[in-house]
């Protein structure tokens, strides 16, 4: 048999209705890479006999010819989905032990096309991160090393680090994320595997956390861009318990995967070469450009000029929201509970959420809670709203003179552990390529095109109109096929040695 | 009506009201949640997930609830807003599971409007509507269960509410209680509101400021939650008047909320101005706004119902006197009662009846109209008896407390104790005989100019007659005997 960890979905899935394993062979030997890949923290609640009984019924499914899209693969669930009676924790303390009466309209729908959990997966408290290290259950560590210093432990960016750090020690065959600011594309980037954040409103939010409502949206991880358009058609669709979700068909998109891009116009914008940049960055940018012209796409130059404002921008509205979204964690119905002496309700809410909450998240509350405050909301979060707009607009003038954007997906490969939290600053700094697309609702797909000296996989981004995955698929599929990326996490190379 | 000034010790002063009433929309679930909004229920059985605030849970609109606040805008004669947005209003209250209210602030589905009031002499004024909006309600905390723990009923958490804001044109509580009537009345005519004060589903905030008439506006105070028409106007008359000895004492208002206190009458401050939330209003980005098509409002405007003003004034023009059009118009299911009864028999006669007999029959009895034991089809069947002469009205008065008591048709009692009223001239005229030869003496003082006899010979004829003899032709025959 073959190494069943090594396989893609549509590889697995074949397999599977061929009889060449049962969904039972393919999710115990996840489970057991699972058990093996510890020590890299990609779960916060491990589901193995979950699994095993989805599993089960998946063989069933296969033997009675009944089987769904996604029937038999074995995936790790953001830990920011709520899954009906399995602990749901956002990474924060806040929720521990909190178990859903309610499954997430996303992970119901990959549930009814077959797909076997394996685990909820680590994640930056509440999504809010770039490096998953500000969970309450521990960092997640990245299976890539660094050739130049191999003891250092990695991040696997944020906040989706245990989904993707799962896909890319192949202790998953997929994950779900959520992008609010770059949460898919940029660990997607740091762990060399692909990812899409799709168009606001093409999945729904239903009973996922909410961090910023009006930028959250779910997506898939896999290692090729054909088992992200798997993940994508069984997550995506439109849900009544969702007003921002949008009504209209989802289409197979892997059938667009592998079409020809001659004649697509693919735009490079100016903006995104901003002054310091990395060289090795700007120059896989520049493959990746030669690479679909050599594909047959023709590249235009585009300017996106409010790029520069995005950043700002994202860390006014996306704490404006978070501080009210986070509100409801009060202690009063569900989660974590801190009692004081005296009885008084605004003294249990102060113990409550100090103890439950982690720093990045008191400090976004407290941002968010100051630029909507009388006196300074018209400075900040109006000017933001404005601000946000002109962004989307200038996407709709590029997407004019092309039909996709090429970008790198994050200005650096991996950092280490640690790095880059001293001034948060310069952490929400790795969002800058991915932010612009999150302010303006378009989809976005990140997809590993090479390394970097030191051996580390190395990001670009590709960004569509709204509702036109089909389109992005179909760059990605020709940039994967010109990339060729196949270098392995060095951890996997240790073991296979 | 006169401005009702209010004398102090420095002169008069004029009281300046407004008011914003939080009326339920009437539907069976809630604004953006399936759950069941019917009172009543035992305290956390009527909570979906999305009303507990629980995570990851979304608001979706109850079409319902638009389609009944439009409805409401256009009984208040109001601007429909085709554009409106929600938002949340951010506070921390157990109650307030979200921790913000969803509510709209700087776009109400509904804008300026006016409704008119009856006052009790009679005289109407035009009251200013600023503004009706749509927001959820908070849940229900209890702090007299246990003597150390506060409960939290979120029942009611997540109910579809109306808030409607006046413009501050009332200067009495007279004025404010026939602003809160009537503007129940419209609301339960628009069945878009039970109206029922005493479950919570009318609740008032009131406004109050005094000033020297003719002077600029006074620092307000709000009196919040006062739940019947009489607290109304018993907070306003306590309010303003503590306003005025504060000001004559030479103290200032402070712009506060204050409670009003059921028991004693009294008012007292619950936060200040300076207490006072910063809400941080922003658009729900769980929610889209809220756009409206104008054939949308159009359709809803062709089924609203004849409102209380519109009916009063084709009462009055069917005969009916100003005060009985108010009575039978003040409520949707007496007016409707009324019309039964009128229907085919003559308004005033119907109007006397339901107003005077019906209802003190019912008062009596400790009855609401709703289950008065003579349906409005029944009373409309004894009107026509006295109408086509079957009976008199004194023998109808017989027949209806009979009625009352048994529930049976006015015709079957007629008929079964023979009361049918008796016109054969040659019958009554053998009868009114009988009497004047009876009574020999009181012809003869009558004819020597005691013209008051007449009455007594017509009663004795009556008498003899059962009653059943008709009235006109026992006054006819005695006329020409006398």
């Amino acid at each position: 048999m073959t190494n069943l960890t090594s396989l893609t979905i549509r590889q697995a899935l074949d397999g599977l209705k061929k009889k060449d394993f049962t969904a039972t062979e393919l999710t115990e030997a996840h489970i057991k890479a699972s058990e093996a890949a510890r020590h890299l923290n990609c779960y916060i609640t491990e589901t193995f006999d979950h699994a095993r009984k989805q599993a089960k019924e998946s063989d069933a499914r296969y033997a009675s010819g009944r089987a769904g899209l996604l029937d038999g693969v074995p995936i790790a669930m953001k830990d920011l989905y709520c899954t009906e009676g399995i602990q749901t924790t956002a990474a924060s303390k806040i929720l521990e032990g909190f178990k859903p009466p309610y499954e997430s309209t996303v992970s119901g729908n990959m549930f009814r096309d077959g797909a076997v959990m394996l685990g909820k997966a680590n994640l930056d408290e509440f999504a809010m991160g770039s490096s998953n290290t500000t969970s309450a259950y521990g960092n997640v560590i990245n299976p890539w090393r660094s050739e130049a210093e191999p003891d250092k432990q990695l991040v696997p960016g944020g906040s989706s680090g245990g989904s993707a750090a799962a896909v890319a020690a192949r202790i998953a065959m997929g994950a779900t994320g959520t992008d609010t600011g770059g949460s898919i594309r940029q660990p997607a980037a740091f762990c060399g595997i692909t990812g899409i954040k799709p168009t606001y409103g093409r999945c729904s939010r239903f009973g996922i956390i909410a961090f910023a409502s009006s930028l959250d949206q779910a997506g898939p991880f896999a290692r090729t861009v054909e088992d992200c358009a798997l993940l994508l058609q069984s997550m995506a669709g439109y849900d009544p318990k969702d007003s921002t979700s949008v009504d209209r068909p989802v289409p197979e998109y892997f059938k667009a995967v592998g079409q020809s891009v001659k004649g697509l116009k693919v735009g490079v914008p100016k903006e995104y070469r901003v002054e310091g940049a990395n060289p090795e960055i700007l120059a896989l940018w520049d493959k990746g450009v030669a690479m679909m012209k050599d594909a047959g796409a023709e590249i235009v130059d585009v300017s996106l000029p409010h790029t520069k404002y995005a950043l700002q921008t994202y860390y006014v509205i996306a704490p404006a929201e978070c501080s009210s979204n986070l509100a409801r964690y009060d202690g009063v119905r569900f989660g974590l509970r801190e009692n004081t002496d005296n009885g008084n309700l605004n003294d249990m809410y102060e113990a409550t959420r100090n103890a439950g909450f982690g720093k990045e998240v008191k400090r976004r509350i407290l941002i968010g809670t100051y630029v909507l405050s009388a006196g300074y909301y018209d400075a900040y979060y109006n000017k933001a709203r404005r601000v946000r707009k002109l962004i989307w607009q200038d996407f709709i003038n590029a997407y004019q003179k092309c039909d996709v954007l090429l970008t790198p997906t994050a200005p650096t490969p991996a950092f280490a552990i640690g790095e880059n939290t001293a001034d948060p600053v310069t952490m929400y700094l790795n969002d800058i390529f991915t932010i612009p697309a999150s302010m303006a609702g378009m989809p976005g797909m990140s997809l590993p095109v090479g390394l970097s000296a030191d051996g580390l996989p190395l990001g670009l981004q590709l960004l569509g109109k709204p509702f036109e995955e089909e389109t992005v698929f179909k760059a990605a599929g020709a940039l994967e096929k010109a990339a060729n990326f196949t270098a392995l996490p060095q951890s996997l190379m240790d073991k296979a040695a | 009506m006169a401005h009702a000034l209010l004398k102090g010790e420095t002169g008069d002063w004029e009281m300046v009201i407004g008011l914003e009433v939080h009326a339920q929309i009437l539907t069976k679930s809630k604004l953006f949640s399936g759950a069941s909004a019917a009172f009543g229920a035992a305290p956390n059985t009527q909570v979906s997930p999305i009303d507990a605030g629980f995570p990851g849970m979304l608001p979706v609109i109850n079409e319902l609830c638009i389609e009944k606040a439009v409805r409401t805008g256009l009984g208040l004669n109001a601007k429909i807003n085709l554009y409106s947005v929600f938002e949340r209003k951010n506070y921390f209250y157990a109650d307030l599971p979200q921790g913000y209210q969803i509510s709209q602030y700087q776009h109400p589905i509904v804008g300026e409007g006016e409704i008119e009031i009856d006052l009790p002499d009679g005289t109407t004024k035009i009251i200013g509507i600023e503004r009706l909006h749509v927001e959820q309600d908070a849940g229900k905390s209890l702090h007299d269960q246990h003597p150390s723990k506060s409960y939290v009923d979120l029942n009611r958490s997540g109910n579809p509410l109306m808030e409607i804001v006046s413009k501050p044109h009332m200067n009495s509580a007279e004025e404010a209680a026939a602003y809160v009537t009537k503007l129940r009345a419209i609301v339960r005519y628009l069945d878009t509101c039970d109206g029922n004060m005493d479950e919570g589903s009318m609740r008032c905030d009131v406004n109050v400021s005094v000033r020297k008439p003719g002077d600029a506006l006074g620092t307000r105070c709000e009196i919040k939650n006062v739940n019947s028409v009489r607290f109304v106007q018993q907070a306003i008359e306590y309010e303003a008047r503590r306003q005025i000895e504060v000001i004559e004492g030479g103290g200032t208002i402070k712009q506060e909320t204050r409670l009003f206190d059921t028991k004693n009458g009294t008012t007292r401050a619950m936060r200040s101005k300076e207490d006072a939330h910063d809400y941080r209003y922003f658009p729900d980005p769980d929610l889209l706004p809220l756009k409206l098509e104008q054939s949308f409002v159009d359709d809803i405007r062709k089924t609203l119902p004849e409102l209380p003003d519109a009916k009063k004034k084709r009462f009055i023009a069917l005969g009916l006197s100003n005060y009985d059009a108010s009575v039978l118009t003040a409520e949707k299911d007496r007016a409707a009662f009324y019309e039964k009864v009128a229907n085919n028999n003559d308004a005033k006669l119907a109007a006397n009846w339901v107003t005077t007999e019906l209802a003190g029959a019912l008062n009596k009895a400790g009855k609401e109209l709703h289950d008065s034991p003579v349906s409005a089809e029944q009373l409309g069947g004894l009107l026509k008896l006295i109408s086509d002469n079957t009976i008199s009205g004194k023998i109808a008065k017989d027949v209806f407390a009979d009625m009352f008591e048994s529930g049976k048709d006015a015709a079957a009692i007629v008929a079964e104790k023979g009361l049918k009223q008796v016109t054969d001239t040659g019958a009554i005229e053998k009868i009114v005989d009988e009497v004047l030869a009876e009574n020999p003496d009181k012809i003869a003082e009558y004819k020597s100019g005691k013209d008051k006899l007449f009455g007594f010979f017509v009663g004795q004829v009556l008498k003899k007659s059962g009653g059943k003899a008709n009235p006109a032709i026992v006054n006819d025959l005695l006329k020409k005997k006398l």
